[in-house]
């Protein structure tokens, strides 16, 4: 029973019942309603109004982030083997992952426009001035801070986006004047980046960071109910109290912020229920790009949109050298900090309060402007024109880009010459664009591939998804067929119309799913044998097996066309891959002609034939996987051509004792590429 | 008390204080210097001498004075984790007609770290991160964001016809080509 004497205006006051016993009680030994009262009924200078909702808005994001970070937290692993693959199951297997990281992932960007209206909002109204400058720069400590968060968020999924604009951004922070370097290195956890990179960005991201952000806000907050609120002048109306007035103004401003917030992350899925495509929830909230490789470029490395300004900054400085990058990544933008910070000193004349106007003002519209541009420039080629300079790059292709040349060829016109330099800007500009736009929709289909493979009912092995992209022939084949065989071969579907350009361009056959029917086929079509798709370039041009094809099976006498296609399915057969639909019997026959010591047999040794290796191509297993290791290995074996390799290189064979230039795991990755023999999802 | 003990008082209150600074003090500076201490630990490890690693074989490398882009691979310790031949990098590597000698580029940007790229069309190299232009014998064009020309890497054959790169890492953003430790 509460021993206060009843107070002297509210003699009539009722006996309380149990819940108001219960909270007379707790009220007596904390004195809740006081702080209730004092944080909800703060006067209200002029009365709500909606102007002043961003401060509320901004502390209802950041304890979102709270939320989701600490849940987020509870299913995140830093570590190089971890972090991708634990994000991975957070976002595709987790029950409601894909909207808790998306919610994260997207009031993060919320916040830091809500800082850019708090910021604008309170230099507009002047509410810096005094005695409000030591809570304006506690804001300006605070806003760092957000972004500090952004910032380490980042890297923390460990895939190729985040890995590669951490490099850029801790490569800046080592261009600070003496402790640079050692800031860097502290930063990255060591001379390079893996595991200590993540588990410091980590802490930054999730304990120190916030921890100090909590402590500034509570400071922020503190002042702010110190000096009230600062209220737009003229007052006109009555003033009203935070609640319920003002509070219902910051609730809705926060429904509002949640609802934009969700609206991003649920927009696919409308516009793919739209379309009538299946939504996949995993697709939707936050990117997962594929596992962070430092030996694979990245060329769609951005940094996340709100950093845009500063990324295209750097571009400003173009030709200015190391002084340009200090300039820009650290002088220019410590300057407009430091003068933010001077902001309520300038602001005491009336003067200065316009000039703060109008510096904010240009600070937003230089970074929106910035943004715009940087975007402008990766996007240009959707709707540019390239076919309007059409001479440009005829012109660029026939000197090489030389600029005798090319100054020889515009007749050492020097007007002409001008124009044609603003042209060729325009051009590379398109071209730029263009490769950005291919790096993105690659990084787009690397990264579905990770999550494909991750997926696999064998799950993800201890040595993280990086080792499962590295062991895949769908990822690693093209890039090692790029590296180690597209310089002689081709690699393209004969039916595409750039193909014929390809075919012009190779020195050795078009490899597209070498050992299939189609291929098959054409090797035994006289018309095709000769050409640049098969013997066509090469020193087999006038060999044996092109007058085989081109006199004997063309000879309907001697070959019958039932034949040669058993001879095809027999083939595709030979190499494990579709017949076509040939049946066993056909297949049958087309393996005793191939054995036929008076056509096929009679230069490759093929089952009991007894025909001698080394005149001809082995036919046991032609094709296969085996007999693909085995002529990338060394195609100068016994079983492929000893006596007559036309310029390919042994591959599995070492020179002189060192070693060989793939290994047996890379030349494994190849022939499976070609056999189109990589891991398929069910229902693909 | 009396009076007379007041200067005594003052006294024994200063040292009072001194000494409840000094406790406080050294109890929380015990694992804030901990603290310290652990995080300064990156500022111990190195990355070691570059040290020459086998790249290609020479006879996989045409003498058409065009860069090939090559893996480097080699053991790699991070923190606790040691991964055999692992790719940490990569080099583009060239020999001019009828050279038996080659020349190497670190494929890492020297303006801020990315990761460049050959443009075949427009025979230069190009960073995809702030468009930093490359001749192929890595010179810059200008203008260009990045401070300094492509990092040369030393570079040998051996008797096997192995091509050997002395791979290391520079600073980035400045016009000097200064190594990391």
């Amino acid at each position: 029973m509460s021993t206060t004497a009843p107070q002297a205006d509210s003699p009539a006051k009722p006996t309380p019942g149990l819940l108001g016993g219960l909270a007379d009680w707790f009220d007596d030994r904390t004195g809740y309603r006081a702080l209730v009262n004092e944080a909800l009924y703060e006067r209200v200078p002029g009365g709500a109004r909606w102007r002043y909702v961003w401060g509320s808005a901004l502390v209802f994001a950041f304890m979102t982030q709270v939320i989701t970070g600490l849940v987020l937290w509870a299913s995140y692993s830093a570590s190089a083997q971890t972090a991708w693959e634990s994000v991975y199951y957070i976002q595709h297997e987790m029950a409601g992952g894909w909207l808790l990281r998306g919610i994260h992932h997207v009031m993060a960007q919320a916040m830091v426009v809500l800082l850019a209206l708090h910021l604008m909002q309170v230099v507009i109204d002047g509410a810096y001035r005094a005695p409000r400058e030591v809570n304006f720069w506690l804001g300006l400590i605070l806003m760092q801070l957000v972004l500090g968060m952004a910032l380490t968020g980042y890297l923390l999924p460990w895939d190729q986006k985040g890995y590669w604009a951490t490099r850029v951004a801790t490569n800046l922070a080592g261009l600070v004047p003496l402790v640079g370097p050692s800031l860097q290195q502290l930063v990255v956890g060591g001379p390079d980046y893996g595991h200590h990179t993540l588990t410091r960005f980590f802490a930054l991201h999730a304990g120190f960071l916030p921890a100090t952000l909590v402590g500034f806000l509570v400071l922020h907050l503190t002042l702010f109910r110190k000096h009230g609120l600062h209220a737009k002048q003229p007052i006109t109306k009555p003033d009203a109290m935070f609640w319920p007035d003002q509070v219902l103004k910051d609730a809705v401003a926060m429904l509002a912020v949640m609802a934009v917030v969700l609206g991003v992350i649920l927009l696919p899925a409308l516009r793919a229920m739209l379309a009538g495509e299946p939504i996949v929830a995993g697709h939707l909230g936050a990117e997962l790009g594929a596992p962070a490789d430092p030996s694979q470029p990245y060329a769609a490395a951005r940094p996340e949109w709100y950093f845009l300004f500063l990324f295209q900054f750097l571009k400003v400085f173009e030709g200015w050298g190391a002084s340009g990058e200090f300039l820009g990544a650290i002088v220019v933008p410590g300057l407009t900090l430091g003068l933010m910070f001077l902001m309520p000193i300038i602001g005491r004349w009336k003067l200065g309060h316009r000039f703060n106007i109008a510096f904010t003002l240009a600070i937003l519209a230089g970074a929106g402007l910035l943004t715009a541009m940087a975007l402008h420039e990766d996007y240009y080629a959707l709707w540019a024109d390239k076919t309007a300079y059409a001479d440009v790059e005829e012109l660029l292709k026939k000197t090489g880009g030389d600029e005798q040349q090319l100054a020889a060829a515009l007749g050492n016109d020097e007007a002409k010459l001008a124009e044609f330099e603003k042209r060729r800007h325009e051009y590379e500009a398109i071209r730029k664009s263009e490769a950005f736009l291919v790096a993105v929709k690659r990084a787009k289909a690397d990264a579905e591939r990770a999550v494909e493979l991750a997926g696999r009912p064998e799950k993800i092995p201890p040595a993280g998804a990086l080792s499962l992209v590295r062991s895949d022939p769908l990822s690693q084949g093209p890039l090692l067929f790029a590296q180690h065989c597209a310089s002689c071969h081709a690699h393209i579907d004969p039916a595409k119309p750039e193909a014929a350009a390809m075919f012009a361009q190779a020195s050795a056959a078009n490899l597209f799913e070498f050992g299939g029917v189609v291929w098959a086929r054409g090797l035994l079509d006289p018309e095709q044998v000769a050409g640049p798709a098969y013997f066509g370039n090469t020193a087999h041009k006038d060999g044996d097996m092109v007058s085989f094809v081109t006199d004997e099976l063309s000879d309907s006498d001697l070959w019958k066309p039932d034949q040669v296609q058993a001879v095809i399915a027999a083939l595709a057969a030979e190499a494990d891959l579709p017949t076509g639909g040939a049946s066993a019997d056909i297949v049958a026959k087309g393996r005793s002609l191939m054995a036929d010591t008076d056509r096929c047999g009679s230069c490759h040794a093929y089952a009991d034939n007894e025909t001698e290796l080394g005149y001809a191509p082995d036919l046991n297993g032609w094709g296969s996987r085996e007999w693909l290791v085995g002529i990338i290995t060394d195609p100068t074996h016994q079983r492929f051509y000893p006596e007559d390799n036309d310029r390919m290189p042994s591959f599995g064979v070492g020179t002189d004792g060192g070693p060989p230039t793939l290994t047996e795991n890379q030349i494994g990755l190849i022939a499976d590429w070609l056999r189109g023999s990589w891991y398929r999802p069910a229902g693909h | 008390m009396s009076d007379d003990s007041a200067p005594a008082e003052d006294r024994r209150s200063f040292l009072t204080k001194v000494a409840a600074v000094c406790c406080g003090g050294l109890a929380t500076l015990t694992p804030v210097g901990a603290a310290v201490w652990a995080v300064l630990d990156p500022l111990r490890r190195t990355a070691g001498a570059g040290s020459f690693l086998r790249v290609a074989d020479l006879a996989n490398l045409p003498d058409d004075g065009q860069p090939r882009q090559f893996p480097v691979i080699t053991d790699r310790v991070d923190a606790w984790t040691g991964y055999a031949a692992e790719p940490i990098g990569a080099v583009y590597v060239k020999r001019e007609k009828g050279s038996d000698t080659v020349e190497a580029l670190s494929a890492t940007c020297p303006h801020a770290g990315c990761f460049v790229e050959m443009d075949d069309e427009s025979k230069c190299f190009r960073c995809p991160c702030h468009n930093s232009a490359f001749t192929l014998d890595g010179g810059i064009v200008a203008p260009s964001p990045s401070p300094r020309s492509m990092d040369s890497l030393e570079c040998q054959v051996d008797k096997s016809g192995s091509i050997l790169v002395k791979w290391q890492n520079f600073y980035t953003g400045i016009e000097e080509k200064v190594a990391r430790p």
